[in-house]
């Protein structure tokens, strides 16, 4: 059995931690910019584009995490492609991200009132004018919120890419438990490190949200 | 290259998955009774109890919306025992299930228990209520209408989220699906069927949980709640 001091646990998992960010990094911008096309295609692209968004939201809202990444793994595989974990947990993460963002972001145009869209149009806006200089800037404003607090949820959800033998902060805490037989603590620490990533964003979430509450008031 | 799919070899398994779908359904029902019992009794403590409890259930709630269910599962599977208590498999998972939904329920609650206007509470008072009857009979239940849709949502989203439980083998559906396909290598197929299954359990239990709250929850008491 191999001697961990306290200090090599948090050390490794200081280690990892870089994977859990990186991770979490690219699937938040992917799933943004890919969620972007989805909003674009759901609200601009009539009514079949805005049924197959849908579709899309409904289906990866709709399953466990776990299984959509078990698919990516497999499917790729199935494809004939090498599969590492980076590539499936990458494409996996950025589209189960673009999915809840398109949704989280259709909430907010649709709560930018009727009367900008009809007034931008009266002015001789095109569509694409009205979106990008009128409603998206007024929608923005009241996304931040609840984007910054499904930052939270990307973190957490990078935990489940260990399963599929992605090295970050899960994965590292098994490995040290099978070292040292020390599971209370080292999921201890785990949680503790997870803690640390997401509650500054959960607290600067709330506080955002109650800003534009009290904005509103 | 071309990619031969077989759903028949994985769904001529269907008393595995029928078992699995049979766990899931036990695991999510069990955790949402508990974790909502859990969840108001919070939200009593964070409104009404005295400042270390309302303390003691902050805290809670923000570790355990804080850190991913996969820990808090492995946490409790792998952890305790070391530190005394043995669990199977099956109670790790209601435990860490309910912890979880807990914590959620715990803030839906409070968000429906903010909404309840002053005036309901003078005439509960007036009317001679003690404080637990108040609670109970006057702030309870419109706050749990008005909040319903969205644990409706959060019980969905445990329920998703129990899938993970099949690595500590519950044998729910993913557990399923995996043994399916370490007997017959159609591992993509196993998970597409497992992925439809989940949806269509989604759906079933969002409408079902739509149709049983106003009826048996809060039905009467909420309406005479909002006269």
């Amino acid at each position: 059995m191999v001697e961990f001091s306290i200090w090599d646990i948090v050390r490794n998992l200081l280690m990892a931690t870089r994977w859990t960010v990186v991770l979490s990094v690219v699937a938040f911008i992917g799933g943004g910019i890919v969620g972007l096309l989805l909003l674009y295609a759901r609200i601009g692209g009539g009514k079949i584009a805005n049924q197959l968004v849908g579709g899309y939201v409904q289906i990866f809202q709709g399953t466990p995490l776990l299984i959509q990444l078990f698919l990516a793994f497999f499917g790729i595989a199935a494809l004939g492609l090498p599969v590492s974990p980076w590539i499936a947990a990458s494409v996996c993460l950025t589209l189960y991200s673009s999915a809840y963002l398109a949704e989280i972001w259709r909430g907010c145009v649709d709560s930018v009132p009727k009367g900008q869209w009809e007034a931008a149009k009266s002015l001789g806006l095109s569509f694409v004018q009205q979106l990008r200089l009128i409603v998206l800037p007024q929608a923005a404003k009241i996304a931040i919120a609840p984007t910054v607090g499904f930052m939270v949820q990307v973190i957490k959800g990078t935990a489940l890419a260990s399963i599929i033998g992605f090295i970050e902060i899960t994965k590292t805490g098994t490995m040290i438990t099978n070292a040292t037989f020390k599971p209370f603590l080292v999921y201890s620490f785990v949680a503790l490190f997870y803690f640390a990533l997401c509650f500054p964003l959960s607290w600067w979430s709330k506080r955002l949200e109650l800003r534009m509450s009290v904005a509103e008031r | 290259m071309k990619i031969e799919l077989d759903f028949l070899a994985v769904l001529a398994q269907w008393p595995l998955l029928a078992k699995g779908v049979a766990w899931t359904l036990a695991l999510t029902t069990l955790s949402a009774v508990l974790g909502g019992i859990v969840g108001v009794a919070c939200a009593w403590a964070r409104a009404y109890g005295a400042k270390p409890l309302a303390w003691a259930a902050a805290t809670y709630v923000e570790l355990v919306r804080n850190t991913p269910f996969i820990v808090q599962l492995f946490f409790v599977f792998f952890g305790l025992p070391a530190a005394g208590v043995k669990l199977t498999p099956e109670i790790a998972s209601i435990i860490a299930m309910v912890v979880n939904l807990g914590a959620y329920a715990t803030e839906i609650v409070r968000a429906g228990l903010d909404a309840t206007p002053r005036g309901q509470y003078d005439a509960a008072k007036a009317l001679g209520l003690n404080r637990l009857q108040m609670f109970r009979l006057v702030v309870l239940p419109p706050a749990l209408s008005k909040v319903w849709p969205a644990m409706v949502s959060q019980i969905v989203i445990v329920m998703l989220g129990s899938a993970v439980c099949g690595q500590i083998s519950t044998e729910e559906l993913s557990y399923a699906a995996n043994l399916i396909q370490s007997r017959n290598f159609r591992a993509f197929e196993s998970f597409i069927i497992a992925g439809a299954i989940y949806l269509a359990l989604a759906i079933g239990v969002r409408r079902l949980l739509g149709w049983v709250g106003p009826r048996f929850l809060f039905g009467a008491s909420a309406k005479a709640g909002a006269r």
